[in-house]
């Protein structure tokens, strides 16, 4: 059995499987939609940046003092600008609480009513935010977002304070005086990055491998239940042949799929691609590729299309949220951290990721690259004789 | 052509196939009889390579089918009890698939595509999606699918299991017609003794994974009907139960079993027993309409050699159809 006749077999089943995909006018609209939920759900629910815009706030303010006045006016002409939020105004901490438990408003401001006496005193006045807890994510923008407000303005109240201190210190030195450091932010590549541009890499991977994952053993196991695998086992082909070819079509159908991605991310989210194209398909295929072999080894031991699947889905959700698509590893416990390092689709997407956000060549994902295709050896490797076996029970 | 010597099939303990051995000659048509869950299909498939055995040989062509399985694959040709055809694909797009599995050149196959589906008259639909065809024409394509590489040995699963009777008369002719002409290999099973008779010059009566008996239909017949043993069929207009029983009584009489209202079928023995049966039925004022000299089916033999009827074990694949029972004890209404 030469390896030109197991390849051209291959080539075969593959062209075949994928005549009878194409035929399938349901399957195909599924194959468009799929992608296309995936983009708009993470596209628009994660949001682009961490800015926010329209919570309501409760404001209170139980002081009667000028300071607080000014500090209010200030507010009020800074969220005219940024239209970050809704203003509310509450008597008291109770209202407010009352409020929030009716989820009238995300948070509340309360000035302390010893606000204006204790600057003129020259203590701190004391300006307390409340959040709702049962909106973490939310209470940890809003509450980063007002303290950043007020910073600036103590900021500004302080520089006025040296000012009339001294007299012979301008603008720019008071500032200096009232905040010594100025911290700047770079990217490595010039340009704005949103959350889209950290998940369409990982999203476009994860697609294509899972694309595959579960197509082999669909279509292998459904070709069983109803028959015509027998039909191609009666041949005289290398049964190399059959799972290099269902190899190839499901591959193909993904690397579809992976394009539809990569299109509407340029399309719709503005993704932008900084690396080279081709390689980041060879990096799609060689995903597909470390993959497959866990793929195959699945077909052998399923017996019908129900399991397969089921089997698949339960491999695919841990596998979804640990392979760093949709949080960085870094943010997950030591014991997740080391599972993700076994999984094949943390060194596609991170490769991914280097390629198509910071334009990376292949020098600088060697190791990514090492790993995926030393993984994709072993599973052949274990999966080649076991998928022989489990074909002739 | 096909040898078969202590042939073994266990499923997690199940023995599916217990240590059969067979011969089939070259150019006959064999034919393996039994109910479902007999083991006809898991032999099948064993000789098709794609179950391996777990004890005993097969050889076909003195290749052998776990050592050699691509020799054993380019003599073959499978009819299988599921049809092997894509129903997103034309006719000649799964012809044209499986053929170029066998590495028949584009032309040589072109040509023999044509001449199946003329044989079939499915030319016509040559490029009609096979999903759009009916079962008779499928099963059809299914047949003619597995002569593509002109085998030298055609195994057939069931082929006329769910078919019409005209469609399962067109496959049998045909499967004829190819052993007549081309001088094919045949090994058949069913669970049919119709089928079994008409088609197949030996027949293996399976039960139970075993073979019970193999033989010529002919001899496998006069296993039931030696010169003393007839079966009639008698037309009484005035059918009742108590004739049945005074008949039941005789002691010539095996069984006795009721058609209908009016018809009834005696299995007896002994010299003289047709004037016995007459005679009673006179005795009890029955009017006989017809009296039929039946010869004995493969139904009577499988029930002659199992001690049971050809009925469903396993799995319910198909309806029976009518049940004819032989039972002793009569059913009166």
């Amino acid at each position: 059995m030469s390896i030109k006749s197991v390849i051209s077999h291959s080539f075969r089943i593959a062209w075949k499987d994928l005549i009878e995909l194409f035929r399938n006018r349901m399957g195909l609209v599924m194959l468009v939609l799929m992608p296309l939920f995936m983009m708009s759900m993470v596209g628009f629910i994660y949001p682009s940046d961490t800015s926010v815009s329209k919570v309501s706030v409760a404001l209170v303010n139980e002081d009667e003092g000028y300071s607080s006045a000014m500090l209010i006016t200030a507010l009020e002409t800074m969220n005219n600008n940024t239209g970050m939020m809704t203003i509310t105004n509450a008597s008291g901490l109770d209202e407010v609480r009352d409020m929030i438990q009716r989820g009238e408003v995300d948070g509340g401001i309360i000035i302390a009513n010893n606000f204006t006496s204790s600057l003129i005193t020259g203590k701190q006045g004391t300006i307390t935010i409340v959040t709702d807890q049962s909106n973490p994510q939310m209470s940890a923008l809003l509450q980063t977002a007002l303290k950043e407000v007020f910073e600036q303005m103590g900021t500004w109240l302080a520089q006025q304070k040296v000012q009339e201190l001294n007299s012979t210190v301008n603008e720019s030195n008071s500032l200096a005086i009232v905040k010594p450091y100025s911290v700047h932010t770079e990217g490595a590549i010039p340009g704005h990055f949103s959350y889209f541009d950290f998940i369409a890499p990982g999203l476009m991977a994860m697609t294509v491998m899972m694309s595959v994952m579960t197509g082999l053993p669909a279509a292998i196991s459904h070709e069983r239940e109803i028959g015509t695998l027998d039909g191609m086992m009666v041949a005289p082909i290398n049964r190399l042949a059959i799972i290099l070819g269902k190899t190839l079509a499901q591959t193909a159908r993904g690397i579809l799929q992976g394009i539809l991605i990569l299109t509407l991310a340029v399309a719709l989210f503005g993704v932008t691609i900084h690396g080279n194209i081709l390689l980041i398909f060879a990096l799609l295929l060689l995903g597909v590729f470390s993959f497959v072999g866990l793929g195959v080894v699945i077909t052998s031991f399923a017996k019908d299309q129900e399991t397969a699947m089921m089997v698949m889905m339960t491999l695919m959700f841990p596998m979804m949220f640990l392979s760093g698509v949709f949080f960085p590893i870094q943010q997950m416990p030591w014991y997740m951290q080391s599972i993700s390092k076994v999984l094949p689709l943390t060194y596609a997407a991170t490769a991914l990721r280097k390629v198509m956000v910071l334009g990376a060549e292949v020098p600088m994902i060697t190791t990514e690259l090492a790993v995926l295709i030393g993984l994709g050896l072993v599973m052949t490797t274990i999966a080649v004789p076991v998928f022989k076996r489990a074909m002739t029970r | 052509m096909i040898e078969v010597r202590n042939l073994t099939k266990n499923f997690n303990g199940f023995r599916a196939v217990d240590n059969i051995s067979f011969d089939v000659k070259k150019g006959e048509v064999f034919g393996l009889l039994g109910p479902n869950g007999a083991g006809k299909t898991t032999t099948i498939r064993m000789l098709a390579t794609l179950t391996r055995p777990t004890g005993g040989t097969a050889t076909i062509g003195d290749y052998d089918v776990v050592k050699d399985d691509n020799e054993v694959r380019k003599l073959i040709g499978l009819v299988s009890e599921k049809m092997i055809m894509y129903d997103r694909l034309t006719a000649k797009e799964n012809l044209w698939f499986f053929g170029r599995l066998y590495g028949i050149p584009k032309e040589a196959l072109n040509e023999r595509i044509d001449e199946l589906l003329r044989l079939v008259q499915l030319s016509n639909w040559k490029n009609s999606q096979v999903g759009t065809f009916s079962t008779g024409m499928r099963q059809r394509m299914n047949v003619i699918r597995a002569l593509l590489n002109m085998p030298e040995v055609l195994l057939l699963d069931e082929p006329t299991l769910g078919l019409d009777p005209q469609s399962s008369v067109e496959v049998r002719e045909f499967v004829r017609k190819i052993n007549r002409e081309k001088k094919t290999t045949i090994i058949i099973t069913t669970h049919m003794m119709v089928e079994a008779d008409m088609l197949c010059d030996r027949i293996g009566i399976m039960d139970n994974g075993k073979i019970a008996a193999l033989d010529t239909s002919t001899n496998l017949k006069k296993l039931v009907s030696g010169a003393d043993t007839a079966i009639l069929e008698l037309e009484i207009a005035n059918l009742t139960p108590n004739m049945i029983a005074s008949i039941q009584s005789l002691k010539c009489v095996n069984s006795v079993s009721q058609d209908n209202t009016t018809r009834i079928k005696v299995h007896a023995n002994g010299d003289g027993a047709f004037d016995t049966i007459i005679d009673a039925i006179r005795t009890e004022k029955g009017k006989i309409n017809s009296v039929k000299n039946l010869e004995p089916t493969l139904e009577d033999v499988f029930l002659n050699i199992t001690g049971h009827e050809v009925r469903d074990k396993a799995d319910k694949k198909i309806p029976m159809g009518r049940h004819r029972h032989f039972m002793p004890r009569p059913r009166v209404r």
